[in-house]
């Protein structure tokens, strides 16, 4: 044991006598998380509008006037001209046309429905949906504004509710058979993307420290030649590679921490569950993430190599694990494969305990899976490494 | 010129010898292709539903079906109350829940408001609220049939995807992956190139040879394009064969782009590597200035308009970001220089001052 320590201080002193990897090790993470924080997101904010209104009456001035007073869109322009709006969209000024037929506040009166066209641009992926989504609540809560107006005793459809309200939706209206929804958005009430992206990129910047440098430190040694000089000396196979990866052990475990606290300072992320136990599992799968840059490193020669792999396979790795995108969301093989992904895992386990609150109970098979990974990509590592062979 | 060729030779072996770097140069496009074929979506399906119904009776049970029968949702558990909800949400097992008031046919029949509670996992905002909508408008389509309901006002909005109508988001990511492959050849590749050159000591024996420094920087940089040039029309002809992607413009005009956007990667590359002294420092600068932007801050993946302003406007002078508004113009909307006219003057105006600076940056060293 005296050994590893001895071998693990002259690693420590190698990281802090070089600047380069200090800050890498130190200012890279804060930075990464404060922009990737920031920059990861999908929230909709005020979608740029053009408004065509063919009717010109107090109805559809009223709608244009709902959808501007939401706080969603924001009204670029309005006319009577479908060519202009069409050049909006086409130039990426518009994200969302919405177009007023001729007859829409007489065709109401008379039948009680009238269409009102929306056009949105799909090139912004998810958001596209959830425009639509905000466009339809308010033409509902229109249509019931209007009902009221038109036929004071007739019960319209609830509208739709922001999930973080927690308002009840009676539908006005006496004896008539109706439903009173009301709606909670659990865990993320204010619907913050920053505190659901907090939990999943402090776990890619320890997966980024972790395989990294253990993948470039052992690359350095076998590039300068000073894996030989440790060949000749009496450590054996596992007392090496304990030496090399205890202190980056503790450098992620450091960084998470700090990560945590600049989380918490900074966004002010809830906490809800043991940190303690988040630390555990932290622990688990730092030795995985450290197992596989060790992995990396017997399969290369150089620093350049075992960077450019790495960068490889973690980006590989972070796509894969529902740090930007809901697991949920890929294909069903797609979701088998990810399986295999200890990275995955570990975002699942880090959201449920910050997020939802999670014990120990609610993260036991995720991190029973992490268990395995970690005896796996151990042995892996530590039986291809082979002294004799660098 | 004979020289000239010389140096390709060299630089061309040299890329074919180092078969690693090869195979993940070569290996990368192709299954970022797959993976955002399949895996980068961010569509909702199949929502995990889990029913508190503490006394089921038909008017619970029409609604439980056709919650089911709208094909988004498949219900994982169905409880009599409500204490064993939160386990389900912390594990992941259910993403929303259902939970029904005792006695719902009872108060329905008499006139009474039947209580109804819609709970999402808002973990992830959008997802929560998108399958918030799914379940109220399932729930809103149920109560506007229930017998005895007179007949409202009601806005039918009529809606339209353009571009992308079936929302795929394998449709968005082809131009992004694009920049994103053409700044790791072009760029990355030649600051390291050109840095080892300098390491290794090299490049002072190119420096007196009769090459002229355009001739080195030629060169070195010739043989990156082909292969950059080879992955983007690897990227593009796979997912048109593959993932059935558009391209709906002018495909001489994407490759006019596409050039204009590897000179401006060529160029950073270059000036990257005038800057530092070792391939380590150049991989870590190339890394952290140039690919991550192009992932993060392009709207290759996450859009613009969501961001801060502050990183909207950092965003401006991230190349990728003008490339990919380029590229999905002419793939998705087929658009021609008419509309993009802004973006490419742009990017011409980054090359110019990129190139300049590059070629002052080498003569430079010369002295």
């Amino acid at each position: 044991v005296r050994r590893i320590l001895f071998l693990a201080r002259a690693e420590v002193l190698h990281i802090v006598r070089d600047r380069t990897t200090l800050a890498q090790v130190l200012v890279v993470p804060i930075v990464q998380l404060l922009v990737l924080v920031n920059a990861a997101t999908f929230v909709i904010r005020d979608t740029p509008t053009y408004i065509v209104d063919h009717d010109r009456t107090s109805a559809s001035r009223g709608l244009v006037n709902r959808l501007a007073a939401s706080g969603h869109f924001r009204i670029l322009e309005r006319s009577a001209s479908l060519s202009r709006a069409n050049d909006a969209l086409l130039e990426g000024a518009a994200t969302l046309v919405v177009t007023i037929p001729r007859d829409f506040e007489s065709s109401l009166a008379r039948t009680g429905r009238a269409p009102v066209q929306l056009v949105v641009n799909a090139e912004k992926g998810s958001a596209a949906g959830i425009v639509l989504s905000y466009a339809g609540q308010i033409l509902d809560r229109y249509s019931g504004e209007l009902g009221r107006e038109l036929h004071p005793a007739a019960t319209i459809a609830g509208g739709w509710l922001h999930p973080a309200a927690t308002i009840a939706h009676p539908s006005p209206g006496r004896g008539h058979p109706r439903i009173e929804t009301r709606t909670r958005g659990w865990y993320n009430a204010s619907l913050d993307y920053r505190h659901y992206m907090v939990p999943g990129i402090l776990v890619a910047l320890v997966t980024l420290i972790g395989t990294l440098l253990s993948a470039q430190n052992i690359a350095r040694e076998k590039e300068l030649g000073t894996l030989e000089q440790l060949n000749v000396t009496p450590l054996t196979r596992g007392q090496f590679i304990a030496a090399k990866l205890l202190p980056l052990w503790v450098l992620g475990l450091f960084d998470l921490g700090l990560g945590l606290l600049a989380g918490k300072l900074v966004f002010d992320v809830p906490m809800r569950g043991s940190l303690l136990l988040l630390f555990v599992a932290a622990a688990i799968y730092l030795l995985v993430a450290l197992a596989i840059g060790l992995l990396i490193s017997t399969g290369v020669d150089t620093q350049q190599q075992a960077m450019f792999v790495t960068f490889f396979v973690l980006n590989v790795y972070l796509l894969l694990s529902g740090l930007f995108t809901p697991i949920d969301s890929m294909s069903p093989w797609m979701q088998a494969v990810s399986q295999l992904n200890p990275v995955r895992h570990f975002v699942t386990i880090s959201r449920a305990i910050l997020i939802k609150g999670a014990g120990l109970d609610e993260v036991a098979p995720p991190l029973l899976i992490l268990c395995g990974f970690a005896v796996v990509t151990l042995t892996l590592a530590v039986q291809r490494y082979r002294k004799r062979t660098a | 010129v004979s020289a000239l060729w010389g140096l390709l030779r060299k630089e061309t072996l040299h890329i074919l010898r180092d078969r690693r770097t090869l195979t993940v140069l070569l290996l990368l496009p192709v299954l970022q292709v797959v993976i955002f074929g399949y895996a980068i979506r961010t569509d909702v399906k199949d929502v995990r539903l889990a029913v508190v119904d503490p006394s089921p009776d038909f008017a619970t049970l029409r609604l439980r079906g056709r919650l089911t029968g709208a094909r988004v949702f498949r219900v994982v558990a169905v409880l009599p109350d409500a204490a064993g909800l939160e386990r389900l949400f912390q594990t992941g097992a259910a993403q929303a829940a259902l939970v029904f008031a005792p006695g719902f046919a009872d108060d329905l029949g008499r006139g009474l408001p039947a209580r109804l509670l819609v709970v999402t996992d808002a973990t992830e905002p959008n997802t929560g609220v998108t399958i918030q909508g799914h379940v109220l408008s399932v729930v809103q389509a149920f109560e506007r049939e229930l017998p005895g309901r007179p007949g409202g006002v009601r806005i039918v909005p009529e809606a339209r995807l353009r571009f992308n109508p079936t929302a795929e988001s394998k449709n968005l990511f082809v131009p992004g992956l694009m920049a994103f492959v053409l700044t790791i050849i072009s760029c990355l590749m030649t600051a390291i190139t050109l840095t080892r050159e300098k390491e290794t000591g090299t490049m002072e024996a190119l420096l007196v040879s009769p090459l002229r420094p355009w001739h080195i920087i030629v060169g070195k940089v010739a043989p990156y394009l082909v292969v950059g040039f080879a992955s983007v029309v690897g990227v593009i002809v796979e997912a048109r064969l593959v993932f059935d992607v558009p391209l709906r413009g002018s495909v001489t005009l994407l490759f006019a782009e596409g050039t204009l956007f590897i000179l401006v990667s060529l160029a950073l590359g270059v000036l990257i590597s005038a800057r530092t002294s070792s391939q380590r420092v150049a991989m870590t600068a190339a890394l952290l200035g140039t690919m991550l932007p192009t992932m993060i801050l392009s709207g290759f993946i996450f859009p613009v308009e969501s961001m801060p302003r502050v990183l909207q406007y950092i965003s401006n002078v991230v190349p990728a970001k003008w490339f990919v508004a380029i590229a999905r113009g002419i793939m998705l909307k087929g658009v021609g220089l008419e509309y993009l006219w802004t973006e490419t003057l742009v990017l011409v105006a980054m090359a110019l001052v990129l190139l300049g600076a590059a070629a002052r940056s080498f003569h430079e060293r010369l002295e």
